[in-house]
């Protein structure tokens, strides 16, 4: 039997892989990497592209991501692979939207504000409501 | 029968509520099912990230991130996680008197407080009670997405890059089971290193490309995928306590409606004996 190491491929929405491989080929930022047992401690980001997987039995499995990192470790090799497509400029307009939506939180507070007040004292009316039917019934019944 | 028709129309109007209640029980439950896979789902990602961030942090670099940097602190922020809508029983409310106990350390200490806040409920209350609210993110929906979320988290990255922000906290519910969950507090900026014994020696990774570049990526992933788990974690402890509270609901209409309905039979018993003995004193009269 061949030398494995164990691998787990995982997304922040699944666990893509877990278990023994022989082998692990990825697409680095600076080209290919083929990742063997007893590699040293390694830390690559990964470009969108294909991982191919070498597993106990000489099967192969490929997986496709969209970017992530690679770590190796000596008893262990971690995936983190991206759910969401990233790029410098999407980031930065979602930035500028929670912030908008932060102001306008601010700005517009007073109908939610109101209405759970409201609601509030509502409920404390219905209490006391049934309070007095409750003191009412002890004392009638 | 004046009362008696009272009576019977609360008895409707409380039968109908506890339809709604017992309905949105149901619901709830459906949903806490699904919410719960989708946090179990997520645990692997935000483990192994944690893994290889508290590597990095014991390992001996070149380069030291400033993330992992311990700074003086002149100003907190924190990220507070809360849920879109209400009627999930003392969930929300539990949780703001963890963050505001927690913020009180700090503003006592004259350190000043940001906040972040994720769902319209923690937007609404925070900007009641006058937090300095600098990012919101609302309407998360019954399935977060992590791209929703990397606005909030920039721009609490962007500040703590600027040295506006010394430190930064998260707070969530963690889901202890359905009955229970329980508000925490966590740090995540900045990173405290693990004390794993085995990665004592000194060591230190291959970096590819530099270590610079590849780090500023993978901890901002880190700290999106803390905060992505922790909207994933809370939305399933709205989930549970919601069915709690409409359970609890459901059971209080009952016990009403047979209260009511006690009150109707005497009343109605009371007329019927009261008519009778109008009758008899009438016969007996002629």
């Amino acid at each position: 039997m061949a030398i494995t190491v164990h691998c787990d491929i995982v997304s922040a929405d699944e666990s893509l892989f877990s278990g023994a491989v022989e082998m692990v080929v990825a697409t680095g930022s600076l080209g290919e990497l083929g990742i063997t047992p007893g590699h040293a401690p390694l830390l690559s980001d990964l470009r969108p592209g294909p991982v191919r997987l070498v597993k106990e039995n000489g099967e192969e499995e490929v997986y496709y991501l969209s970017g992530g990192y690679l770590e190796v470790q000596p008893g262990s090799i971690a995936i983190l692979a991206d759910t969401a497509v990233r790029a410098g400029d999407i980031d930065e307009a979602a930035a500028a939207e929670a912030v908008k939506s932060a102001e306008q939180a601010i700005a517009n507070q007073t109908g939610e504000i109101e209405y759970a007040k409201a609601a509030a004292m509502l409920a404390e009316a219905t209490a006391q409501l049934r309070t007095v039917q409750t003191l009412r019934k002890k004392l009638g019944g | 029968m004046a009362i008696g028709k009272e009576v019977k129309t609360k008895i409707a109007s409380i039968g109908s509520t506890q339809k709604i209640t017992s309905a949105m029980e149901m619901v709830a439950a459906s949903k806490m099912r699904r919410a719960q896979e989708r946090m179990l789902l997520g645990k692997p990602y935000s483990q192994r990230i944690r893994d290889v961030v508290s590597h990095i942090a014991n390992a001996v670099s070149e380069y030291k991130h400033q993330y992992l940097e311990q700074r003086d602190v002149k100003r907190v922020a924190y990220v507070i996680v809360s849920t879109d809508r209400g009627l999930c029983g003392g969930l929300n409310i539990n949780l703001f008197k963890a963050a505001l106990r927690s913020m009180k350390e700090w503003s006592d200490q004259d350190v000043e407080v940001d906040i972040c806040v994720v769902g319209n409920k923690a937007a609404s209350f925070f900007g009641a009670v006058g937090g300095n609210v600098v990012a919101a993110i609302k309407d998360v929906g019954d399935e977060p997405l992590a791209q929703d979320l990397i606005g909030g988290v920039k721009v609490m990255l962007d500040s703590f890059d600027q040295g506006r922000i010394d430190k930064l906290f998260v707070v969530s519910n963690e889901f202890v089971n359905t009955m229970t969950q329980t508000p925490c507090v966590e740090q995540l900026l900045p990173l405290a290193p693990a004390g794993d014994e085995r990665l004592s020696h000194h060591w230190d990774y291959i970096y590819e490309p530099d270590a610079q570049e590849l780090l500023d990526g993978l901890l901002i992933r880190y700290i999106e995928a803390q905060v992505y788990q922790g909207v994933v974690e809370n939305k399933a402890c709205e989930q549970a306590a919601r069915m709690l509270a409409m359970k609890n609901a459901t059971e209080n209409a009952g016990e009403m409606i047979d209260e009511l309905q006690l009150l109707y039979n005497k009343a109605r018993q009371a007329a019927i004996t009261q008519e009778l003995s109008e009758i008899v004193s009438g016969a007996a009269a002629v």
